[in-house]
């Protein structure tokens, strides 16, 4: 709902401000954002909005596609058995709470999606085929474009694509909706909501990337995701969780392109350049298939390899048919190169390190509705901490829980009003940066020198992941040094007003995520969180969850007791 | 890793635009299609499987292997066609069926 709309000047430039009302607010239109909406309009009448800052078609990590469904309770297994699988592979670090209420709804959502027009592998007798104990085969090329068009068909949404949010209306702990600017239409917005779901997405681009040059957007996790969430989260005190088990992505080396189909599809194992198999030695959870490349590596026995000489011709078609519906570059490298994979090992290296809340644990600390410790904020997807691989099924059920909650909680509680204080100080804080300004810095410019502060000296690939306290001191003064200059930079447009805001977010992030690295005096997952002052793992004082918020400027760190199964944490705030 | 966009073959219906997921990809005074930050592509290729017209291609940069090829894709009903022009003018189409699920 409308509730005013003015235009106004700045510097001689056209430009709006609107004021719109919702009851529901989702904040991201990615995988668990659009799930969302489907699950309020299926439970309730409440009007929702959605803003994306790209076109929900194709925004998020699934712009590409995907190639297979990970996180799925095949026949003969249990919810049970993939808590217990996520919570090996975190050592241990995990919420148990969260994941169980995840897991036992996998399957119904993966049904959903197949209504929706997903298509999944199945034998004759109309059952799922499995890849692994978890996995399902999907042509997922147009997973998004499905969900989209499932939401656009919603007469109780209202979809907002380019409009980017950058910050949340909270006053005595409880939200009351957002702030934002419409990259294309140049306006400045204000959405007052009773409840807001944040789904933006984890973080990328924190740390200098493989290939820092033309390809530098060439990696992993999407490079439009900047961990605007956790920003937004950050800012406004809310708790949050695990920062310091950063996400490595093992992948095809140049284009970064998945591994997993290959080493699951044709059963293709980790190998060093003398062709010996490496992976035993280290271990097989993520972050040790990650160490285990760098180690060998590191002591002579590189380039490493994922061995595909010998597979079949039939095998090589379906691998490039494979990449081409989720990662089209690996496909066009093996063509340009004459080599398909069952000529040539395809060599692979890990990524630049990432914050991502749907593959390890970080995010927002939430109970099992996924309400964050903000009243009326709820956090689903990859920006949700404590449950690690969700993958898209479980961004999915979390987004599904996270509205089931929010239609709940606006039964009962309403919104104050978005005073015209908060909205005019928001209003001067964009025409700050879209005046004049004596700053000959720019927004790449300040991201390119945070990129480098974090791969020196916050254990980027130039050390091989591993950092000690004297660097992450150096790290923390660099980035608040590096916020600073952000004040005055200029913006010519509003796409350069999102670069902006874009860059805080990254810089906000990484300080937290540098006091996490910093709190935790262990080292329990090698590369994620390697740190060369404590080498190893100490359970006796470290079995712990490494939480944190903002108070006054300052992060304060807080540690909590691990929930385990058959316990639920609560907020009892 | 980026694309480029055929000016001359471009119609200017803007549906590049509205689905690239990093608003890269503008219209110029002519209402014709180019891309404002190549280096900011992720590579999705989402853009050329909106292009009614086939204008648009992506390619490997260089500092990542490539090697001059363009890519695109041709949609018949269920089909994409992914068709490979390589520098030498040799032309590799990979058909694939979208309701097929992977075999990986």
């Amino acid at each position: 709902m409308l509730i005013y709309s003015q235009k106004y000047e700045i510097f001689g430039e056209a430009m709006n401000i609107e004021k719109l009302k919702t009851d529901i607010l989702i904040i991201g239109g990615g995988t668990a954002g659009c799930y969302a909406a489907l699950t309020v309009s299926e439970n309730s009448e409440s009007k929702v909005i959605i803003c994306e800052k790209a076109n929900i078609k194709r925004s998020g990590c699934l712009a590409a596609g995907v190639n297979a469904l990970n996180a799925y309770i095949t026949d003969g297994r249990t919810p049970q058995n993939y808590v217990d699988y996520c919570k090996k592979d975190a050592d241990g670090i995990v919420r148990e709470d969260l994941l169980i209420t995840m897991s036992e709804r996998l399957n119904a959502v993966t049904h959903r999606l197949e209504q929706l027009g997903l298509v999944i592998l199945k034998d004759e007798n109309g059952n799922y085929v499995a890849r692994g104990n978890r996995n399902l085969k999907i042509n997922g090329e147009n997973i998004k474009p499905i969900l989209a068009d499932a939401v656009n068909a919603l007469e109780n949404v209202t979809v907002l694509n380019r409009v980017n949010i950058t910050s949340l209306d909270v006053k005595n702990n409880r939200v009351n909706g957002a702030f934002g600017i419409g990259i294309e239409n140049d306006t400045v917005y204000a959405i007052e909501a009773d409840a807001v779901i944040i789904a933006t997405g984890g973080a990328a681009g924190l740390y200098k990337p493989n290939n820092p040059g033309f390809s530098r957007h060439k990696m992993w996790y999407p490079p439009f995701n900047t961990g605007a969430g956790y920003a937004m989260g950050i800012l406004a005190g809310a708790e949050m969780t695990t920062f310091e088990m950063r996400f490595i992505a093992l992948r095809c080396k140049d284009t970064i392109a998945p591994t997993g189909t290959l080493a699951q599809g044709v059963g293709a194992k980790q190998i060093n350049s003398l062709g010996e198999v490496y992976e035993n030695r280290y271990g097989l959870t993520t972050s040790e298939r990650v160490y285990g490349t760098v180690n060998e590596n590191q002591e002579g026995r590189g380039p490493c390899y994922l061995r595909t000489e010998g597979i079949t011709p039939q095998q090589d078609e379906s691998l490039i048919k494979a990449y081409l519906n989720m990662a089209p570059s690996q496909t066009l490298k093996w063509i340009e190169s004459g080599k398909m994979p069952s000529g040539q090992n395809v060599e692979i290296e890990g990524t630049e390190p990432y914050i991502v809340g749907g593959h390890t644990a970080s995010g927002f600390w939430v109970d099992t509705g996924r309400a964050t410790t903000v009243k009326g904020l709820y956090a689903a997807g990859d920006v949700s901490g404590g449950a690690p691989q969700k993958y898209v099924t479980g961004a999915l059920a979390e987004g599904e829980i996270a509205a089931l909650s929010a239609v709940e909680f606006i039964k009962n509680s309403k919104a104050e009003s978005i005073s015209e204080e908060s909205f005019n100080a928001y209003i001067a804080e964009t025409e700050k940066f879209l005046g004049e300004s004596s700053s000959h810095y720019t927004a790449e410019q300040l991201e390119e020198a945070m990129q480098t502060v974090m791969d020196n000296y916050a254990g980027g690939i130039k050390t091989n992941y591993r950092f000690n306290e004297k660097q992450l001191d150096i790290a923390d003064y660099k980035i608040r040094q590096l916020y600073r200059l952000s004040e005055n930079l200029h913006a010519e447009d509003f796409q350069e007003l999102m670069y902006i805001y874009e860059l805080r977010e990254r810089l906000t992030v990484c300080r937290t995520l540098i006091a996490h690295l910093k709190a935790r005096h262990e080292t329990r997952w090698h590369s994620f969180a390697e740190n060369l002052d404590y080498p190893e793992k100490d359970d006796k004082n470290w079995f712990k969850y490494v939480n944190s918020r903002l108070e006054n400027g300052e992060i304060k760190i807080i540690l909590r007791d691990i929930v385990s199964g058959g316990n639920t944490y609560e907020h009892n705030n | 890793m980026s694309i480029t966009i055929d000016r001359n073959r471009c119609i200017g219906c803007g549906k590049c635009h509205d689905v690239c997921p990093g608003t890269l990809i503008k219209l110029d005074t002519d209402k014709r299609a180019y891309i404002k930050y190549p280096r900011d592509c992720w590579g999705c290729t989402s853009c050329i499987k909106e292009c009614p017209v086939y204008a648009i291609r992506f390619y490997l940069g260089a500092d990542i292997g490539g090697m001059g090829s363009l890519v695109h894709t041709e949609k018949n009903g269920d089909i994409l066609n992914w068709i490979i022009e390589s520098p030498d003018g040799k032309i590799s189409e990979i058909p694939i069926n979208q309701k097929e699920s992977n075999k990986y």
